[in-house]
């Protein structure tokens, strides 16, 4: 394996990776843990019992002032308009032509605050366009993503082991509401949300504390059979989940009502959005692409840039994401390909295989 | 640290190689490969009496996070496939140097076999 590069910026948790035996890979500009035992393992055990992972590399941003409300309905497609303190959006930002900026989740922290918790691999170029459209209205918009470090507790013991490290029960917090307080002898957001597909909570908390947080989930954790897990899973369950992921399913060139998010697209919002009419008038010409979820018989990975075709051998797409499902036992996927096209019969071609592909609706492993 | 058996010769692509006395030799990758790799999905292996050169693909190792080719260590002919390994593909990772071989080939030239490299050799690359 080759030497990381010193540029790469390890999270507040890299001594911890190391110790816990990761394999490490660079990511975004992180040195990330892909996998500390198996991807396979790792995604089971959060389907099963619960996984921890350090997602301190994901970007913050704080947006305040009296016109912050106003700012930000501007700026993504959901309407921020419904929220309260203690509930979050998830959404996505777009450009003038209806391309992706980026997805986000926006947690109302106060009266005109906002907390924005944004992709690691798009932090400069978001908050570069959100500096930008943020021209005209009294609020401030601030990169705090240093000050950050994140854990995601996911999977059906999530909870239970919260409640045992924590001493609080959020078992009655919906999802896509949080918290704010004192957890673990600091200042924490604990939100319901997730990227998995299954229960657990997100958890933001000061950089330097995150580590301690940590250690003491894990101690907790290990008698439930909580387990460490790495990007590798991560990306895995958000495939199966059905979620899609910046730069795969949505990105510049896939607007959300392709990528299948036209439910995070509020036409009929009070606010004017960027990207409104463009997507507008995609939606009322007809739009000419859609992504799809698959599933396969063959053992083979369809993976990122493989050509799909019809029955004719005729290419009408490409894999944006594939992987070995691990609960299904079979690989599974993610494709754009013609809107005519997706509902006949379509093929992979891995290397000169022609291989079928089921369409099937996400999420692609149901979970209980 | 990874597995490197003495009796084995290697090859700088992660392949093992066993010579077997009857002018056949069998191939495999290393401890080290499917370390690297990760959980192995599937495998995909030629046919008998298919005859490869050295260095030529012959076949397809994949795990959940990329697919790699097989090198050919020497020149040969396949004999015998293990067919095992296309339903149970987490045999690479479980016993790569044993119910994990890939194929056995008839050597084409025994003398061709110089070129690999001994354990200590291959020990310096992946160490």
């Amino acid at each position: 394996m080759r030497g990381m590069s010193e540029t790469l910026k390890r999270t507040p948790l890299h001594a911890f990776h190391m110790d816990h035996g990761a394999r490490m890979v660079p990511f975004a500009g992180w040195e990330m843990p892909v996998q500390y035992t198996s991807i396979l393992q790792e995604h089971q055990a959060v389907r099963t019992v619960a996984g921890l992972f350090d997602v301190s590399h994901m970007g913050e941003v704080r947006v305040h002032g009296p016109e912050a409300l106003a700012y930000l309905n501007q700026l993504v497609t959901n309407d921020v308009e419904r929220l309260e303190i203690g509930r979050a959006i998830y959404t996505v930002m777009c450009y003038e032509d209806g391309g992706v900026v980026d997805d986000l989740i926006i947690y109302q922290v106060g009266d005109e605050e906002y907390l924005l918790c944004i992709n690691a691999s798009n932090v400069e170029k978001d908050v570069e366009w959100m500096t930008g459209q943020a021209v005209g209205f009294e609020c401030l918009v601030d990169d705090v993503s240093e000050s950050f470090g994140q854990l995601a507790l996911q999977g059906p013991a999530a909870l239970e082991i919260f409640r045992q490290a924590s001493g609080q029960d959020l078992s009655g917090l919906k999802r896509f509401a949080f918290v704010q307080g004192d957890f673990f002898d600091t200042h924490a957001l604990v939100s319901r949300t997730g990227y998995t597909g299954e229960d657990g909570v997100e958890i933001y908390l000061p950089a330097g504390e995150t580590a301690r947080v940590a250690n003491r989930l894990v101690e907790i954790g290990k008698d439930h059979g909580l387990q460490l897990a790495g990007l590798g899973a991560r990306d895995s369950l958000r495939l199966e989940a059905g979620y899609p992921l910046y730069g795969h399913e949505i990105s510049a060139t896939i607007d959300p009502l392709t990528g299948g998010l036209g439910w995070v697209v509020k036409f009929h919002k009070a606010a004017n959005f960027t990207g409104k009419q463009a997507l507008q008038e995609k939606k009322e010409a007809g739009l000419e692409r859609q992504v799809i979820y698959f599933i396969m018989e063959d053992r083979r990975i369809a993976r990122q840039g493989t050509p799909v075709l019809d029955a004719s051998g005729q290419a009408v797409g490409k894999v944006l994401s594939g992987t070995q499902s691990p609960m299904l036992n079979k690989p599974i996927g993610s494709a754009v390909v013609s809107r005519e096209k997706a509902g006949d019969p379509l093929f992979v071609d891995i290397r000169g295989h022609q291989l079928p592909i089921t369409v099937a609706k996400p999420p692609l492993y149901k979970v209980d | 640290m990874s597995q490197i058996p003495e009796k084995l010769k290697y090859t700088k692509d992660h392949e093992w190689l066993r010579v077997e006395g009857d002018g056949t030799a069998t191939i495999g990758i290393t401890d080290y490969a499917q370390g690297s790799l990760g959980d192995v999905t599937f495998v995909e292996l030629p046919e008998t009496d298919e005859s490869f050169g050295a260095g030529d693909s012959f076949g397809v190792v994949e795990s959940v996070k990329a697919a790699s080719d097989l090198y050919m260590p020497v020149s040969g002919k396949v004999v015998a496939v293990n067919e095992a390994l296309v339903t149970s593909p987490e045999l690479v990772n479980s016993d790569p140097y044993g119910e994990a071989w890939m194929v056995r080939i008839e050597l084409e030239d025994a003398s061709s076999l110089d070129g690999l490299l001994d354990p200590s050799d291959y020990a310096g690359i992946v160490g």
